[in-house]
């Protein structure tokens, strides 16, 4: 067991505490998992009004100076030169060999790129830029900043009591702005299937901005366990289990986050496969598994064909609170991908009955404007 | 004096003649969460004390309930099965797992009295 003393703490941690959170260890930092409410009670607040959620564990990293665009597409499939000011997009660091070393968020700052990474990767990913990056490209961390997700459909209007004008933000964009008097930078974007942003504030004003968003009716604190859930109604990756490098971002049904152009000039790390599985298809792909019955089926349960051989396996799974049922998501083979095939899940020793299912299970609620 | 015994999984049992109520503790849902599926076994089951005799899954994880006697399983409770959340909301009532007929009546003196587990829960802390 992980003694709290060794732990990282957000700027929130107290807030925490105070508001009853049952802390866990998690990527290093002693964070929510839950709070009073629990994590049903919680999801479905999300999905119907606003849920606010400290990321701060998260790493927030900026890229200035020199060619900062060419720099980074030389360790990301994602088109970054095609990413207007003030715009964000997903993207993954891959390997040579098309493995997935991490994924996040890259935000176009005018004079810089700001970019989000997960929490357990964000010490590896420091070094795999300081290690590509060409010297006159600055990489500067933030890991002082807090990072505040607020995600439902009253998000917007919560936040526009604060400053009117983040009520226009469109899905994906980002903009500055000040909120209860502290300058933040803002997304509309978040890992929920929901309308919503996330505010990258000022380490010392985080329980501030908390505090004052937590007064809204509107708004209840949400823990990693409700975050859980509502990704994987959403149909999103988590790192480490659903992606990793023994994944390609193709494996993973992540095309969409791969430039048209990236994909015909190359010259990013296990290019050559990357295009390959995009042109010929690659051997297997994640797809979301629906159960048939009520038992949830969890990350590392084996999935079977009609005969009984193993053709995959469950990389999330749980009870999608909003879905009303068991979900999950894993890796097949291309020949069971299709939606509607009926597949076996080996639940403790009990083949249960699944099908391949569209993702996401739960509808996104994104605000593309 | 009360007829319940706890084991160290936080299972609770209660003596009703010859048959004994089982379930999971105050202690246990709230270390659980929400409740969403419970697996039961089947009438008719043999079970031994201290084996998985069904199994009891929050949004975040599954746990093993274990037996805490060794005994024939009389009855399970179907209502778990379209309401889980009952364990949360009762778990020494309406939240029941099963009804066992009890094969030997001293495998319940080894397990713990109300004020013993509720000394051991505290020293979980």
């Amino acid at each position: 067991m992980e003694n709290s003393a060794d732990l990282k703490r957000t700027p929130l941690h107290a807030l925490h505490r105070e508001l009853g959170a049952k802390m866990v260890p998690f990527a290093g930092y002693e964070m929510p998992v839950q709070y009073p409410a629990g994590i049903l009670a919680e999801h479905q607040h999300t999905r119907k009004a606003a849920g606010l959620f400290d990321v701060s564990h998260m790493g927030q990293m900026r890229l200035s100076g020199g060619d900062t665009v060419a720099a980074l597409e030389r360790l990301v499939p994602g088109d970054i030169a095609g990413l207007a000011p003030m715009r964000q997009r997903y993207t993954q660091f891959t390997d040579d060999d098309a493995g997935i070393l991490d994924d996040l968020m890259v935000a176009n700052g005018g004079d810089h790129l700001a970019l989000v990474v997960n929490a357990a990767c964000k010490e590896q990913d420091a070094e795999h830029l300081r290690t590509y990056l060409p010297p006159e490209v600055k990489l500067e961390r933030f890991e002082d900043r807090g990072l505040l997700a607020l995600q439902g459909p009253a998000a917007a209007a919560v936040l526009a009591k604060l400053a009117p004008e983040v009520a226009a933000m469109k899905f994906m964009s980002v903009a500055n702005a000040t909120l209860a008097g502290i300058p933040c930078t803002l997304t509309r974007s978040g890992y929920t299937g929901e309308d919503g942003y996330e505010i990258s504030v000022p380490g010392d004003a985080a329980e501030k901005l908390a505090r004052r968003l937590l007064e809204d009716p509107a708004v209840k604190p949400i823990g990693l366990g409700a975050r859980d859930s509502l990704r994987l109604e959403a149909g999103l990756c988590l790192y480490g289990h659903d992606i990793d490098r023994s994944t390609t971002p193709v494996e993973a049904d992540l095309v969409w986050s791969i430039g048209k152009r990236r994909r015909e000039q190359g010259r990013f790390p296990g290019a050559a496969k990357i295009v390959d599985q995009i042109a010929n298809g690659p051997t297997r792909k994640r797809v979301g598994i629906l159960p048939d019955g009520r038992a949830p089926i969890r990350e590392g349960t084996e999935l079977q064909d009609a005969s009984g051989r193993q053709i995959g396996k469950i990389t999330s799974g749980g009870f999608g609170p909003s879905f009303g049922g068991p979900i999950a998501m894993g890796y097949v083979e291309m020949a069971q991908a299709a939606p509607g095939t009926a597949l076996s899940a080996i639940l403790r020793g009990t083949p249960q009955p699944v099908k391949v299912a569209p993702l996401p299970f739960v509808k996104t609620n994104y605000h593309r404007g | 004096m009360s007829n319940v015994r706890y084991t160290e999984d936080h299972e609770w049992i209660r003596l009703e003649g010859d048959t004994a109520v089982v379930g999971i503790s105050q202690y246990a849902q709230e270390q659980l969460g929400d409740v969403v599926y419970v697996e039961l076994p089947e009438v008719g089951r043999k079970v031994e004390k201290g084996k998985e005799m069904a199994v009891v899954e929050s949004v975040k994880a599954a746990s093993e309930v274990y037996a805490p006697i060794s005994g024939e399983v009389v009855a399970a409770n179907a209502a778990l099965t379209a309401e889980p959340a009952k364990v949360n909301a009762d778990p020494m009532g309406d939240g029941w797992f099963v009804k066992l007929k009890i094969a030997n009546k001293a495998e319940l003196d080894k397990l713990m009295d109300e004020g013993a587990y509720k000394k051991f829960v505290e020293g979980l802390h």
